[in-house]
């Protein structure tokens, strides 16, 4: 239950994250200086932080997924409390990592 | 001086209020001794389902302090909560009168979901031999001890959001009989569990198998129905 409460929630997070990023994308297209300001905003700690957020997002989002495709699609395996545990903390260390590298 | 339970019980139809009661506490205490408790010395009126008090008929779950579960198996000490203990129809069901709900929905669905044996053999031929740990054979050995309680029923999100959905107890039947290697009604039953309603529709929360007093496995059968029908859907054997 807890596990698909984070799915749909990840979802919905990425669902109104994907808009701005591809209004920024298109600035490529239409506006190469605001693309360029837009990228020098997110050098901030603070967005940066934001990011760090939005990865988490995206990974859980995607190994909660895989998570889903396997229980569904493959012989059933007992401990599936252990997989989305697992699926949590691999997104946490992914995360992890990339505030690593940010900072 | 006996230490008393403070319990509240739902009166009355889908419409109606708890009542407060104060019960007295015993040893190895079930909560179904406290709802009889009730109506013997308390409120004679207060209408209730049980049979077996064993665990077997599955006719006595109620959803105790927010939780579905047989009563006559759950012991006091183990969900109440500082002497308090909250009693209700099972939720999902309409409520007849107080702790009773009407199942007629919970048994149509197994019908929807064709949870009849279909013979292949007439009694002229030979009993078809079935090894105990054949494949088909331990999976349904996994599945089949249901009691039809509609703990399993009571507790699912998919039912609470969709009312037409056939719910865990059904579609696990279902799966028992998709692995009956005797059975005669493969297709449709395929067809049936895969109409609107059907085993697509579940969501895997997993309450039902958490929440099953029998610690079957719900969403493990339905799984296995929905890898069947994709398997039947590749074949060409049902769309």
């Amino acid at each position: 239950m807890y596990a698909s409460c984070i799915h749909r929630l990840s979802g919905i997070g990425l669902a109104m994250f994907l808009p701005a990023h591809f209004l920024v994308l298109g600035l490529a297209l239409s506006n190469e200086a605001a693309l360029d300001g837009a990228l020098r905003w997110t050098d901030q700690p603070l967005v940066k932080l934001a990011e760090a957020g939005l990865v988490f997002l995206l990974t859980v989002h995607a190994v909660g997924g895989i998570r889903l495709l396997v229980l569904e699609n493959l012989p059933w395996r007992d401990g599936q409390k252990t997989f989305a545990a697992l699926a949590v903390g691999c997104s946490a260390l992914v995360t992890f990592t990339f505030l690593l590298r940010v900072f | 001086m006996t230490n008393m339970l403070s319990v509240k019980i739902w009166r009355g139809g889908s419409e109606g209020a708890f009542t407060a009661y104060s019960v007295p506490s015993q040893d190895s205490q079930t909560v179904l001794d406290v709802v009889t408790w009730v109506q013997r010395n308390a409120d004679p009126a207060l209408t209730y389902r049980f049979a077996c008090r064993v665990g077997m008929c599955g006719s006595c779950a109620m959803t105790v302090n927010g939780v579905p579960r047989w009563t006559c198996r759950t012991h006091v000490s183990k969900v109440a909560k500082d002497g308090a203990l909250t009693i209700a129809p099972l939720t999902n069901l309409p409520v007849i009168k107080d702790l009773a709900c009407d199942m007629e929905a919970f048994f149509d669905k197994w019908q929807r979901a064709d949870g009849r044996f279909v013979p292949s053999k007439s009694r002229h031929d030979a009993i078809p031999a079935i090894r105990p740990d054949g494949s088909k054979r331990v999976a349904a050995d996994e599945a089949i001890e249901c009691i039809n309680c509609a703990v399993c029923y009571a507790a699912c999100d998919t039912v609470t959001w969709n009312v037409d959905y056939l719910g865990p107890a059904a579609l696990n039947r279902a799966w028992t009989l998709v692995n009956d290697e005797r059975d005669a009604g493969q297709k449709s039953r395929l067809e049936a569990v895969t109409a609107d309603g059907g085993c697509l529709s579940c969501h895997s929360h997993q309450t039902c198998h958490e929440l099953c007093p029998n610690q079957l496995n719900p969403t493990r059968s339905i799984a296995g129905l929905k890898r069947t029908a994709a398997s039947a859907w590749w074949k060409g054997d049902v769309r």
